[in-house]
């Protein structure tokens, strides 16, 4: 017999709305620490392969009094930054020509089309050829490899700007410089700066891999010799060093984009 | 006033193989209002692209003739259906923007942003950004932002659309009397039939795709004068409305092309 005042509807929107904890990230993060120092200490793992925590630490202090961090970070920071400049210059302004000109487009595209899949750390050894083995070749390495994907995000971001709001500009006289300015690059700015943190990241790997073929400084070539002596304290060490570099580098260009796209 | 006048001779479109538009010819008259009204997908955005010049027709020719007024600094100037607002400029950024690189020095780039949004009622959101306004605040952007050029013909694609029915009935009333007051030239696009009969000093009437000029109707109250419920506007809009009714239907079962 149902029930005359009918039965109550059952919820069911529950799940899918996953929330961030920031309290939990950090725990997360403190406790592998934590049970990977235990783990050493007890002698559960062998740090003969994976050096402790604290061994690391230490490493880091040492290399830092020493100096001898500070003269492979150093060599690095200047290839990275180098290279990424070069690379980004480069790839915006073919990226705009090609979002932009007719003219550019078609001939622009096909190439970066056929030499984007290229692994670019198969051509160090030609780099080497051209530019020797010092800096030149690291840094074109570096700024080869931040090219494409530059271009590719730029293009996309230019692209990406409403046809209306052009037509807008137009319609109200401005000129094609200011409809560029005005319009085109602050509306393609976040997709341009989306790519930077893929071409970040391209150039650190890139960075070792040249630094590991043929380097003397650098923090890629300090990790190779460190692995070469069996010294893992310090080849961990150098890892811990690449990955602060990438968080910091991530931490900065997260300041710009708030200060850039607070409007979105 | 305005004294300029804006005709379309033997106007015809074709996107294509698509023929959008056969043979238009009609004047918004000086000071007035021409209102072109017809079902979705006639041709009205096409048609206003091309009498602004923003548009090639097939063929056919836009002559503009008169005096524009000495202040003006963009004789043929835009409303649009989606505000095409910069999301990054603040309100008065974007009146601004219509006004940077003109000949007006930056004092009187700020007297007129200031002036235009007061007549638009945008003073105390000057700082505001687009995203924290309603839809109707910011179709009022987009008006004022076409005011401070002071415009010779102004012309408006279809500019409370986006807007739900009440924001539409306030703001209405608002244009007309911002539109009439001016006396600036005006063509403006609907498929709303009330907005039709409460703006137009004409409404030409547009049958369905390929758009050809149906009808073009006088309406000589003065705009300022007239009110939703009056009985010759009632009438006049049901009268419109048996006119492309049948078109309006037809073209919704049409097939999208393109
Ligand atoms: N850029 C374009 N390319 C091809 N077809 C278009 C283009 N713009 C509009 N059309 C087509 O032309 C017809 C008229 O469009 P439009 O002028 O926007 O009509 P309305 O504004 O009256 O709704 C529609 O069928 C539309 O699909
Ligand atoms: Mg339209």
């Amino acid at each position: 017999m149902p029930d005359p005042r009918g039965h109550p509807v059952p919820f069911r929107a529950w799940g899918f709305a996953p929330r961030d904890i920031p309290l939990a990230a950090a725990a997360t993060l403190i406790g592998v620490l934590v049970l990977w120092q235990a783990g050493a200490s007890a002698g559960l793992i062998s740090t003969k392969f994976l050096s402790a925590p604290a061994q690391i630490a230490r490493a880091l202090f040492d290399l830092s009094v020493s100096g001898e961090l500070w003269l492979h970070l150093s060599a690095s920071l200047r290839r990275l930054a180098f290279g990424w400049l070069i690379g980004t210059a480069a790839g915006l302004a073919v990226g705009f020509a090609v979002g932009l000109f007719t003219l550019a487009r078609s001939p622009g595209m096909a190439i970066v089309s056929a030499l984007f899949p290229i692994p670019k750390i198969a051509l160090v050894p030609l780099f080497i050829i051209w530019f020797g083995i010092g800096e030149g070749s690291k840094i074109v390495t570096l700024a080869f490899g931040v090219f494409f994907p530059t271009v590719i995000n730029t293009m996309a971001g230019v692209d990406g700007v409403p046809r209306g709001l052009i037509r807008m500009g137009q319609s109200f006289g401005l000129s094609r410089m200011a409809i560029i300015g005005k319009i085109v690059l602050p509306d393609s700015l976040p997709a341009i700066l989306s790519g930077f943190r893929i071409t970040t990241s391209t150039a650190i790997i890139l960075l070792v891999a040249a630094e590991m073929i043929g380097a003397e400084k650098g923090i890629g070539a300090f990790v190779l010799s460190a692995g070469n002596l069996y010294d893992t304290d310090s080849l961990l060490a150098g890892i811990v060093v690449l990955s602060v570099m990438g968080l910091i580098v991530s931490f900065v260009l997260g300041r710009i984009e708030r200060a850039l796209l607070g409007w979105r | 006033m305005s004294s300029v006048r804006l005709r379309a001779d033997c106007i015809s479109h074709a996107y294509k193989s698509l023929s959008v538009l056969d043979d238009i010819s009609l004047t918004a008259e000086a000071g007035e209002v021409l209102v072109l009204v017809g079902p979705s997908g006639c041709g009205k955005s096409t048609l206003l692209g091309i009498l602004g010049g923003l548009l090639a027709p097939t063929s056919g020719t836009v002559r503009m003739d008169g005096e524009a007024r000495s202040d003006c600094l963009n004789p043929l100037t835009y409303v649009f259906q989606d505000f095409s607002l910069l999301p990054w400029r603040s309100v008065a950024g974007n009146v601004s923007l219509a006004l940077e690189g003109t000949r007006l020095d930056t004092a009187s780039r700020h007297a007129r942003i200031a002036e235009v949004l007061g007549l638009t009622g945008l003073t105390e959101f000057r700082d505001a950004l687009p995203k924290q306004l309603s839809g109707g605040m910011r179709q009022r952007v987009g008006i004022a932002r076409a005011l401070a050029v002071r415009p010779a013909v102004l012309l408006m694609d279809e500019p409370l659309s986006a807007l739900d029915g009440q924001t539409r009935d306030l703001l209405l009333d608002e244009f007309a009397g911002l539109i009439a007051r001016s006396g600036v030239t005006a063509i403006y696009v609907t498929h709303n039939l009330s907005e039709a009969v409460r703006v137009g000093h004409q409404v030409a009437v547009l049958s369905r795709r390929p758009g050809r000029l149906r009808e073009i109707i006088r309406i000589d109250r003065p705009i300022l004068e007239r009110r939703p419920s009056d009985p010759d506007l009632v009438s006049l809009e049901a009268m419109l409305w048996r006119l492309i009714r049948e078109d309006a239907a037809t073209a919704d079962r049409e097939m999208k092309r393109a």
